[in-house]
């Protein structure tokens, strides 16, 4: 039962994303990543991460994707402009890429992954929530200075003078 | 039964795609697009990894939201940088921007 | 007070310093500042006077200057009695001086730069006179003859004064050799320059005489250039052509006796050589008779004078030639005063009249009776009149050879003495008494203004009265506070008096016959004695005969340098030049095809090389990206390998 929903949610994923880097309009492309991040969020949840995927959607979906389309929108005309979308080295990008992927599978499959017994799914988000104000607590305040001073500094860099 | 392997290709492969809309795209916003891409092949991976190797301690679903957060932080300045791009050059194509060469 | 007397000296040297840098364009500041400065100055003088007058001395002070490992050269000061009465002298001369030149020099155009000069060479002859060693003294005699060169040639626009100036200094500079030659011949024999410790090595015989005898020679040419003495006198009488002041001061009362003064501090040396005291003693005797014969007939007011200076020193050595520490040196003080005071009086005449020849006088004593009788007394006291200081100066000085046993010199002296008389009241009767000989001169003539005659007066009382300190009855004032070794008390000789005043009186006589009683024709004295009177009034042909031998010799080896010069130097420079430029040329073509060819080269290589390369720089960020992951590609297949 999960294989098959896994290939479903992977072909989602690819499919979209292919269309995100290969897509003339880049309105279109916005709206194809917001399918391929509700296709990860789909992954984790096959993954037993819940809360991840809430965050997913919460975040990527609702925030960043949508960031995104109002930075489009900011800086092009929506209407059918038909301009190249590709600059000259898509052939030797795609090459390199192919024999890099080629390269992470081989070394994927020839690597042997030590895979815990209990693969049991459980509630996650009482322990991460415990490990944030625990373990985590040091990195948890500093990414949350990281955020604070990326919001000002979005802030300084976009205000007219 | 979706093994580990499966995932780790699935995020190799939505890596590679990322890297490629990286290396072609002329616009700035589809450059950030691709980079989220590669963020979230990178989340797979460390959700994999925690569900398959250490499914009790969640140490990669914590660090999933630590790169989520960066990638949010990432998004906003780098979109700020666009419109300021924008609104400087009146372009938005990462290869006009070559005052990088002497 | 007396470890402080340098700034006697100094205090002229802080005037000129100022008038050159802050007041060269205000008169009245430039005259304030250094009138003020050389009386201060002299008042000094004053105190350290009273003080040498309780303590003798001689106060030594040292100062370190140069010191290296073996060798130290310091400065120090000397004052013992002599250099009391010298700083005495200086300034008393200098001050009557300075306070004359406001009146002379007013409307001049370098007025103020007149005043600089005048404390410089305050300055120098006052360091000269305190300075305790013999090369403290040859640096301050260099400097009095610097400023004495600036002052000749004050007026330089006119060419005899320019040429007079030149000629000063390059004939006081023969002499200033012979100086630096005996200092250090001295100074390698002694291994000091310290007057104190000269002085002591020489007594107790521990100099070989041979040095002594060569050192005090050489020492006393530098004495015969500066004291214009027998056969380096030609440049006094042609330093005439500066200012009047100037020559009152220092070609007649100081600078031209720091020859004498010198020739008095190496007493030591005179006392020790026979043979170099008698070569003094000699040479002063010469130019006195020279000096007084030429005077005989000159017309120009201040060269009769020049001729009187230079056979007054005349005296001064020969007496110091003669061991006569004490009568040398008060000659000089009284011959400061009187001489001082003929050339501000002559200076006063030609203020006045506006020309130096006497034979365009005449009567003036109406018209300027304060300078007329200034000028009676000083000739009356430079004649040896008694009682006024000239006479006991001159009697002193008489003594002292008689003592010695010098016939023929005292003879000499003698003779000089009654030359003396003649010529100065010819100069008087010509110039003050008689018909004027220029109506138009005459008419316009009128008397100083007070800044002049003042220092007449005040001179004047000096020149009748600063022998008195030498009276034989009155304990022999002078010559029991400056003595060499011991204070030398003759008995006063009344025989020596009355000859000496006969003589003057007969000189005196003899020019009242000729000059105001007409009793005798001066023209056809002339004419009588014709090959004589040329030959003096031609001052012995001296001018010529260096110009026939001394400067022709020069210019004729001149010419030789030059023709060598131009044959075998230049023609040695120009070859050098020509295989210069020969060799250049080759080294050119190495240059331009080796040297060029490879740095053009290795310019060229690396040009092509980043031609190539900075394709590769295209500055697009996702061209960068790429090789990135080209890099990243081949490091994962080198890590499978």
């Amino acid at each position: 039962m999960e294989l098959p929903i896994f290939y479903i949610l992977a072909a989602i994923i690819i499919v979209s994303a292919l269309f995100v880097v290969t897509l003339r309009n880049i309105f279109h492309s916005a709206l194809m990543l917001i399918l391929c991040f509700f296709g990860v969020a789909g992954l984790y949840v096959t993954l037993h991460a819940d809360f991840l995927a809430a965050v997913q959607v919460l975040i990527y979906v609702g925030a960043v994707t949508i960031l995104m389309i109002f930075a489009v929108m900011l800086t092009q005309q929506l209407t059918g402009r038909k301009i190249q979308q590709l600059n000259d080295q898509p052939l030797p990008a795609a090459l390199i890429i192919l024999s890099l992927l080629i390269l992470l599978i081989v070394s994927i499959t020839r690597t042997g992954f030590e895979i815990a017994d209990n693969l049991e799914p459980m509630p996650t988000v009482g322990t991460i929530g415990k490990a944030f104000m625990t373990t985590y607590v040091l990195p948890f305040e500093i990414v949350s200075v990281v955020l604070l001073v990326a919001l000002i500094g979005a802030i300084v860099i976009a205000r007219r003078e | 039964m979706a093994t580990l392997d499966h995932y780790l290709i699935l995020s190799a492969i939505l890596f590679c795609i990322g890297i490629f809309g990286l290396l072609t795209r002329r616009n700035a916003i589809g450059v950030l697009m691709s980079i989220e891409l590669m963020f979230n092949s990178a989340n797979i991976n460390f959700i994999a990894f925690s569900k398959f190797i250490t499914p009790e301690a969640l140490t990669g679903q914590i660090f999933a939201v630590f790169v989520i957060t960066v990638a949010a932080a990432e998004a906003a300045v780098g979109l700020a940088i666009v419109v300021l791009m924008y609104r400087n050059f009146d372009i938005v194509n990462v290869d006009n921007i070559n005052f990088m060469k002497w | 007070m007396i470890e402080y007397s340098y700034i006697i000296a100094f205090l002229p040297l802080l005037s000129y310093l100022l008038i050159v840098f802050f007041f060269s364009k205000n008169n009245k500041v430039a005259h304030t500042v250094s009138i003020t400065a050389i009386l201060a100055s002299f008042v000094l003088s004053v105190i350290v006077f009273f003080e040498v007058l309780a303590n003798h001395g001689p106060h030594i002070f040292e100062y370190e200057w140069i010191s290296m490992p073996g060798f130290e050269l310091p400065l120090s000061l000397y004052i013992d009695p002599l250099a009391a009465v010298m700083l005495l002298v200086v300034t008393i001369v200098s001050s009557c001086v300075h306070i004359y030149s406001v009146g002379y020099m007013h409307g001049d155009p370098r007025y103020p730069r007149f005043f600089s000069f005048l404390s410089l060479f305050s300055f120098s002859m006052l360091g000269l006179v305190i300075s305790g060693t013999f090369f403290g003294t040859f640096i301050f005699w260099e400097l009095v003859g610097l400023t004495s060169y600036l002052l000749i040639g004050f007026w330089f626009e006119k060419k005899v004064a320019a040429d007079a100036g030149k000629k000063a200094f390059v004939t006081t500079k023969i002499g200033d050799l012979g100086f630096l030659a005996g200092l250090l011949i001295l100074s390698a024999a002694a291994g000091t320059f310290n007057y104190s410790e000269v002085y002591h090595l020489i007594e107790n015989n521990q100099i070989p005489v041979i040095f002594i005898t060569a050192a005090g020679i050489l020492m006393f040419c530098g004495a015969i250039g500066k004291s214009a003495q027998f056969p380096l006198h030609v440049w006094l009488p042609d330093a005439m052509e500066g200012p009047t002041p100037v020559s009152a001061l220092i070609h007649a009362a100081t600078m031209v006796a720091a020859g004498v003064y010198l020739t008095a501090r190496i007493m030591s040396i005179i006392v020790v050589s026979h043979s170099a005291a008698i070569t003094i003693a000699y040479i002063g005797g010469i130019t006195a008779l020279l000096a007084a014969s030429i005077g005989l007939v000159q017309n120009d007011i201040k060269r009769v004078l020049a001729y009187s200076t230079v056979s007054q020193l005349g005296y001064m050595i020969l007496a110091l030639g003669c061991g006569g520490y004490t009568a040398g040196t008060f000659h000089l003080m009284t011959h400061a005063f009187f001489k001082a005071l003929l050339f501000l009086g002559a200076g006063s005449v030609i203020h006045a009249v506006h020309t130096n020849d006497i034979q365009f006088m005449g009567g003036l004593s109406k018209k300027m009776p304060i300078t007329s009788k200034t000028f009676f007394i000083a000739s009356l006291s430079i004649a040896g009149i008694f009682p006024l200081s000239g006479f006991w100066s001159k009697d002193e000085i008489f003594a002292t050879i008689l003592h010695e046993g010098h016939w023929f010199l005292l003879v000499l002296a003698v003779l000089v003495a009654g030359m003396t008389a003649f010529y100065m009241f010819r100069l008087c009767f010509l110039t003050f008494t008689g018909k004027p000989r220029d109506e138009h001169a005459y008419e316009h003539a009128h008397e100083s203004p007070n800044t002049m005659t003042y220092p007449l007066i005040f001179l004047a009382i000096l020149a009748v009265c600063a022998g008195w300190v030498g009276i034989p009855w009155l304990h022999h004032g002078y010559a029991s506070f400056v003595y060499f070794h011991h204070p030398h008390h003759p008995e006063p000789n009344f025989a020596l008096m009355i000859i000496g005043t006969i003589v003057a009186l007969a000189g005196i006589y003899l020019a009242y016959l000729m000059y105001y009683k007409r009793a005798i024709d001066p023209v056809k004295m002339a004419e009588r004695f014709k090959p004589v009177y040329t030959f003096l009034f031609n001052k012995w042909y001296f001018d010529e005969l260096y110009m026939g031998t001394v400067i022709r010799f020069t210019y004729w080896f001149m010419e030789v340098l030059f023709r060598f010069d131009q044959v075998v130097i230049d023609g040695f420079v120009n070859f050098c030049g020509k295989f210069g430029l020969f060799n250049s040329r080759i080294w050119m073509t190495f240059d331009v095809y080796v040297v060029d060819g490879a740095v053009n080269g290795a310019g060229y290589i690396t040009r092509w090389f980043a031609g190539g390369l900075r394709r590769i720089q295209s500055g697009a960020v996702q061209n960068y990206a790429f090789v990135i992951f080209l890099g990243v590609v081949l490091l994962i297949l080198f890590r499978m390998m």
